[in-house]
């Protein structure tokens, strides 16, 4: 039983650091997306480690669902003009911040892995009811309701803001557009004479 | 009940968020940026979850993982859109081409 979880937290580890190197470095927009994914399914392989069933189930349905298709859907949009251009010069500036940033990064793991060699002991039992969705869904649904709806209103705003922005300058296609009129101009043709 | 003790989870999500932020920082490509933004996310997520399997007297830790999971979807909608109006204007997405503010 314990080699069963260490092997199911190596499987995981594995699959979020692989992911994540893979998303930052492919030059392919889909084989990022790809990555992503399975930098997903190991955060996912986490949550149920650490007894959150109701959010391994949400991040699985709204992340690889949604979140990783609306990329892949983007990327197949664009097509071959998404793709990063193979040794394209990088500005100076922008290597050093990520060397900096990368190698404190790094000296602050090992910083963190050598002064706790032994790592704090193992979590102890799941208490009762923890993680489950029934108590995840009673105390979302009390004490935070106010916030929960908030984010109702934030998903609409957001969804109404992604059409918006997306749909650009909007062309009718029963129109000719070789007049070059402005949309919603005054051409005077009915609709139902164009179509 | 579990033999991995936390701070290993921690550090996976440190690992995460570095990996991420080190590939915001370096790629110019939009669709790729937004994709380490989504994995810093994810690693945050992470130690959030943790935190809360730590201290397990409420549900706070998850319910914020909750929160930050819906508004990563809203900032994916949003921040891909923008792309694509982006790609309609320039007919690319480096992100160095977005320099029309610049001047």
């Amino acid at each position: 039983m314990k080699a069963l979880e260490i092997a199911l937290f190596a499987l995981s580890a594995l699959l979020c650091v692989g992911g994540a190197l893979g998303t930052v470095l492919a030059r392919r927009p889909v084989r990022s997306a790809l990555g992503l994914l399975t930098a997903i399914l190991g955060v996912t392989g986490c949550f149920l480690m650490l007894s959150a069933e109701f959010l391994a189930a949400a991040e699985l349905i709204v992340y690889a669902g949604a979140v990783v298709v609306l990329f892949l859907f983007v990327a197949m949009l664009l097509g071959p003009d998404a793709d990063s251009p193979r040794g394209g010069q990088g500005s100076v500036s922008r290597w050093v911040g990520a060397v900096i940033f990368g190698g404190a990064a790094v000296g602050a793991l090992g910083l963190v892995v050598r002064l706790a060699s032994d790592l704090g002991e193992p979590l102890g039992a799941r208490p009762a009811g923890f993680g489950t969705i029934a108590a995840v869904g009673h105390e979302l649904f009390t004490t935070r309701i106010v916030p929960f709806e908030l984010t109702g209103l934030l998903l609409l705003v957001a969804a109404i803001a992604a059409m918006a922005v997306a749909r650009g300058k909007h062309r009718d296609p029963t129109r000719p557009s070789s007049g070059g009129a402005p949309p919603g101009g005054a051409s005077g043709r009915k609709p139902e004479e164009a179509s | 009940m579990i033999p991995i003790p936390p701070s290993l989870f921690l550090l996976l999500g440190a690992a995460m968020f570095a990996i991420g932020a080190v590939g915001f920082l370096v790629r110019r490509n939009l669709l790729v940026m937004l994709m380490c933004t989504e994995l810093m996310l994810n690693a945050v997520n992470l130690t959030l979850v943790t935190f809360n399997r730590m201290q397990p007297s409420s549900h706070g830790g998850q319910i914020f993982a909750f929160f930050v999971i819906a508004i990563a979807a809203a900032e994916a909608a949003v921040g891909l859109a923008i792309v694509l109006a982006f790609f309609r204007l320039r007919k690319t997405v480096r992100s160095d081409e977005a320099n029309t503010l610049k001047h």
